[in-house]
C-alpha cells in the first residue's frame, strides 16, 4: 500500500482514536495523583506514627514494585478476589498509586527544606497546626517541587503507554494493532514517536512557564 | 499447602526469570555507562555539532515510552536491518542501555559541570593537557559526585525490566505471568514476584550506598549537586 | 494589689530540656501599658521564657493568665491566645512565598476571617503604622532586614494583640538598621502598646522600660526600674553584665 494512503487513511484515525484514550488516561490520573501525594506527603511529614508508617511502606511497595505488575494485579489479579475492574480503571488507578507515591517523594522534600520558622511564626499569630501547613509550608513547598512534580507528570504521558498491556487501546496500542495488521511497524512507530515528543515537549515549556509564573524571589 | 506445593515446583523456572532480570539490568546499567559518560564529555566539552547531535539523542531517548522504543526496535529497526532473529533479551539490552545513556548522560553532565573552573585551570597550570585535565581531576571528583544521582538509576531501570514483557523477554514478569495462566494462581503470584522485585531494588540499593560510602572523600561532595 | 490590674501573669515557670533546667521558677506580672526589657547572657533561657508564655515551647510547671484567663493547659484555644500575644522573632519570619502585604494579611483572612477588602485596609495600615506602606507589594526577599522586621511588627500588629513579644529583635541587624526598628519600637511603647523584650540594646531598654529583668542561669537574679539599675549599688551583676557589652560593643 502507498505509505501516504495508508498514513492518512488508516494509521493517523486509528493513532487519534488512541491518543484521546492517552489524554483521558492521564487527564483522569495526574489530579488524583497530584492530590493523593499532597497528603501522602504531609501525613508522612506531619502525622503520627501510626499514619507516617503505613505511608512509608506504601511508598516503598509502589516504587519498587513494577508498574506493569501494579497494572497486572489490578486487572488480572483482583477478579480472583471479587473485583472487576475495566482496562481504563485499572489503569488510571495504577498510574494514580504511581504517581502519587513518586510526587509525594518531591513534595516531602520540599516541606521539610522550609525553614522551621515559618511554622513557628505561623503559629505564634494564633494559626492552627493545620492551618499552618495549609495556607504556610505547602503553598512554599510545592512551589518548590514543582520541577520534580513536572518530571512525574512526564513520566506519566510515557508509562499511560502500559495501560495497552492491560488491553485499554491508547495511542501505542492502537498504533500496534494498526501495525501487526498492516506489517508496517517503522512507518507506524516513528508517527507515534513523534506524537509523543510533542506531547512531552510542551509539558516541558508549559512547566517552565508554570515554575516562572509562581516563582517567589528569593 | 497445594498451593506452596505448585508454587515450590516453580521455583527453578522463575529463578530461570530473575536471572535474565538481573542480566537486563547489569547489561543495560553497564550499556548506559559505557555509552553516557562520552556523551557527557561530548555536550561539555565538543563542538557545537557534537552538542547538538548528543541533545538530540537525549530529548529523543527521554522522550519517549520504553515500550514504544521496544516496539519501534524489535518490530521495526532489527528486521529493517535484517536482523529479524536478534532474541528479544538482546533488543531489550540495547533499548534498555540507549535509554540509560540518555538518563546517565545528564546525571555526570551535571555532576562535571558542578565542579568549578578553578580545577581545570589549575590542572592546565601544571601542564597537563585538557585530556589529561578531564581524566584525573575532573572525573575522580565528577564520578563521586555522580554516584548518588547514578545509584538512583537502578531502580527505575529494574522496575523497567518488566515491560519488556511486551517483546517476551523471558524475564521475571512475563515468567510470572505465564505461570499465572498454567496454574490459575494469581494474587499470591504476584504479590511474590512484587515481593521480589521489592527485594532486589533494596539489596541493590544497599549495595551502592556501600560503594558511595567506600568511595567517599573526607568533606568531599557534601551538598554538591 | 488586685490580681485584675495585671494583663499579663506569669507564675513560676520551669523548663528543663532533658537534665538541663533552662528555666528555674520565673514569675513576673505586667500591668496593660507596660515595657519589660530581659537582658542577660546567651543561653540564659529568655527566648524559651518567651516561647513558654504563647506556648510555643511547652513548660514543664507554672502558669501563664492573660487577662485573667489561663494560656497554659488551654488546649486549641491556645490559637485565640496566640492571636492576642504578638510575637517577634530575632530572625523575622516573615513568610517567603507572600509579599509584605499579605504576609500582614494572612491570619486576618484564615484566622481572624476577615473579609477581603476589611483585611487588606487593615494590613496597609498596620504597614503604614511602621513605615513600610511603600514596600506592601515586595517579597521578603526584597527587604533589608530592618524593612524585614519592621514588616513582621506590623504583621503582629495586625492582630491587635494585648502584649507583643520581642526576641532580640535587632540582633540581626546592621547598627543603622537596629535604629529604624528601635525607632517604630519606642513609637509603640509610646503609644501605649504592652511589650515583653528580650534585648541588648541597653539605650533601648534605659530610655523606654518601666522594668528591666536581668536573667542568668534561668533566674530572674536582678529586676528593678532603670533609674534604680544605673544608681543602686545592689545591681552589681546587672552593672557587670553591662559594662562588659559596652566594652565589647566598642571594641
Ligand atoms: N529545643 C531545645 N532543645 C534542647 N535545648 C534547648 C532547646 N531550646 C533551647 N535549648 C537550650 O536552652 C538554653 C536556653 O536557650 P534560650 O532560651 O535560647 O536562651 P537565650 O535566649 O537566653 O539565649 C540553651 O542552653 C539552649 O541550648
Ligand atoms: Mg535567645
Amino acid at each position: 500500500m502507498d505509505t501516504f494512503v495508508f498514513l492518512t487513511t488508516i494509521l493517523l484515525p486509528a493513532l487519534f482514536d488512541g491518543l484521546i484514550v492517552t489524554l483521558e488516561l492521564i487527564a483522569t490520573a495526574a489530579p488524583f495523583g497530584l492530590l493523593a501525594g499532597i497528603g501522602v506527603a504531609v501525613g508522612r511529614t506531619y502525622g503520627s506514627r501510626w499514619i507516617s508508617l503505613p505511608l512509608r511502606g506504601y511508598v516503598a511497595f509502589i516504587k519498587g514494585c513494577p508498574l506493569l505488575l501494579l497494572l497486572f494485579i489490578l486487572y488480572f489479579g483482583l477478579p480472583s478476589i471479587g473485583i472487576r475492574l475495566s482496562p481504563f480503571l485499572a489503569s488510571v488507578i495504577g498510574f494514580i498509586f504511581c504517581n502519587s507515591a513518586y510526587n509525594s517523594e518531591y513534595i516531602r522534600g520540599a516541606l521539610l527544606s522550609v525553614k522551621e520558622g515559618q511554622m513557628i511564626a505561623a503559629q505564634a499569630l494564633g494559626m492552627s497546626r493545620w492551618q499552618s501547613i495549609r495556607y504556610i509550608i505547602l503553598p512554599q513547598a510545592l512551589r518548590r517541587a514543582i520541577p520534580g512534580m513536572t518530571n512525574e507528570f512526564i513520566y506519566l504521558i510515557k508509562y499511560s503507554s502500559l495501560a495497552f498491556m492491560i488491553t485499554a487501546v491508547e495511542l501505542t496500542g492502537a498504533g500496534k494493532l494498526v501495525a501487526t495488521k498492516y506489517f508496517l511497524f517503522n512507518e507506524t512507530f516513528v508517527v507515534i514517536a513523534i506524537v509523543y515528543l510533542f506531547l512531552v515537549t510542551v509539558t516541558t515549556v508549559a512547566a517552565n512557564m508554570l515554575e516562572k509564573k509562581f516563582a517567589v524571589p528569593t | 499447602m497445594d498451593i506452596i506445593i505448585i508454587l515450590l515446583d516453580w521455583i527453578p523456572y522463575l529463578f530461570l526469570g530473575l536471572l535474565q532480570t538481573l542480566g537486563l539490568v547489569l547489561a543495560s546499567l553497564a550499556v548506559g555507562l559505557i555509552f553516557g559518560l562520552p556523551m557527557a564529555l561530548g555536550q561539555i566539552y565538543g563542538n557545537r555539532l557534537i552538542k547538538s547531535v548528543i541533545s538530540v539523542y537525549v530529548w529523543f531517548f527521554r522522550g519517549l515510552p520504553v515500550i514504544v522504543l521496544l516496539f519501534l526496535f524489535f518490530f521495526g529497526i532489527f528486521p529493517s536491518l535484517n536482523m529479524s532473529s536478534v532474541p528479544p533479551f538482546v533488543v531489550a539490552v540495547v533499548v534498555l542501555g540507549l535509554r540509560g545513556a540518555a538518563y546517565q548522560s545528564q546525571i555526570f553532565r551535571g555532576a562535571i559541570q558542578s565542579i568549578s573552573e578553578g580545577q581545570m585551570t589549575a590542572a592546565r597550570s601544571l601542564g597537563m593537557t585538557r585530556f589529561q585535565a578531564i581524566r584525573h581531576v575532573i572525573l575522580p571528583q565528577a564520578l563521586r559526585i555522580a554516584l548518588p544521582g547514578w545509584s538512583n538509576e537502578y531502580p527505575t531501570v529494574l522496575t523497567d525490566t518488566a515491560i519488556c514483557y511486551a517483546i517476551g523477554v523471558q524475564e521475571l514478569l512475563t515468567r510470572a505471568t505465564y505461570m499465572v495462566a498454567q496454574t490459575y494462581i494469581t494474587m499470591p503470584i504476584y504479590l511474590a514476584i512484587a515481593g521480589v522485585y521489592i527485594l532486589l531494588n533494596y539489596a541493590g540499593m544497599k549495595a551502592l550506598n556501600m560503594l558511595e560510602k567506600k568511595t567517599s572523600i573526607p568533606g568531599f561532595g557534601q551538598g554538591a549537586l | 494589689m488586685g490580681a485584675d490590674k495585671y494583663i499579663l501573669r506569669v507564675e513560676d515557670i520551669h523548663k528543663a530540656y532533658g537534665d538541663r533546667e533552662v528555666l528555674k521558677g520565673v514569675s513576673f506580672n505586667v500591668r496593660k501599658g507596660e515595657t519589660k526589657v530581659f537582658i542577660g547572657p546567651s543561653g540564659t533561657g529568655k527566648s524559651t521564657l518567651l516561647r513558654c508564655i504563647n506556648q510555643l515551647t511547652l513548660p514543664d510547671q507554672g502558669r501563664v493568665f492573660l487577662n485573667d484567663e489561663e494560656v497554659t493547659n488551654s488546649g486549641t484555644r491556645i490559637n485565640y491566645f496566640r492571636q492576642k500575644i504578638g510575637m517577634v522573632f530575632q530572625n523575622f519570619y516573615l513568610f517567603d512565598h507572600l509579599t509584605a502585604v499579605r504576609n500582614v494579611e494572612v491570619a486576618l483572612l484564615k484566622v481572624k476571617k476577615m473579609d477581603a477588602a476589611a483585611a487588606r485596609e487593615k494590613a496597609l495600615e498596620e504597614l503604614r503604622r511602621v513605615g513600610m506602606e511603600d514596600w506592601a507589594d515586595h517579597y521578603p526577599a526584597e527587604l533589608s532586614g530592618g524593612q524585614a522586621q519592621r514588616v513582621s511588627i506590623a504583621r503582629a500588629l495586625a492582630m491587635d494583640p494585648d502584649v507583643i513579644l520581642f526576641d532580640e529583635p535587632t540582633s540581626a541587624l546592621d547598627p543603622e538598621l537596629t535604629r529604624e526598628v528601635l525607632e517604630v519600637m519606642k513609637n509603640l511603647a509610646r503609644q501605649g502598646m504592652t511589650m515583653l523584650v528580650v534585648t541588648h540594646e541597653m539605650g533601648f531598654a534605659l530610655s523606654v522600660a518601666n522594668e528591666v529583668l536581668f536573667m542568668e542561669h534561668g533566674k530572674v537574679v536582678e529586676r528593678g526600674t532603670p533609674a534604680q539599675l544605673l544608681n543602686d549599688p545592689a545591681f552589681t551583676r546587672t552593672k557587670n553584665f553591662i559594662g562588659k557589652f559596652r566594652d565589647y560593643n566598642e571594641e
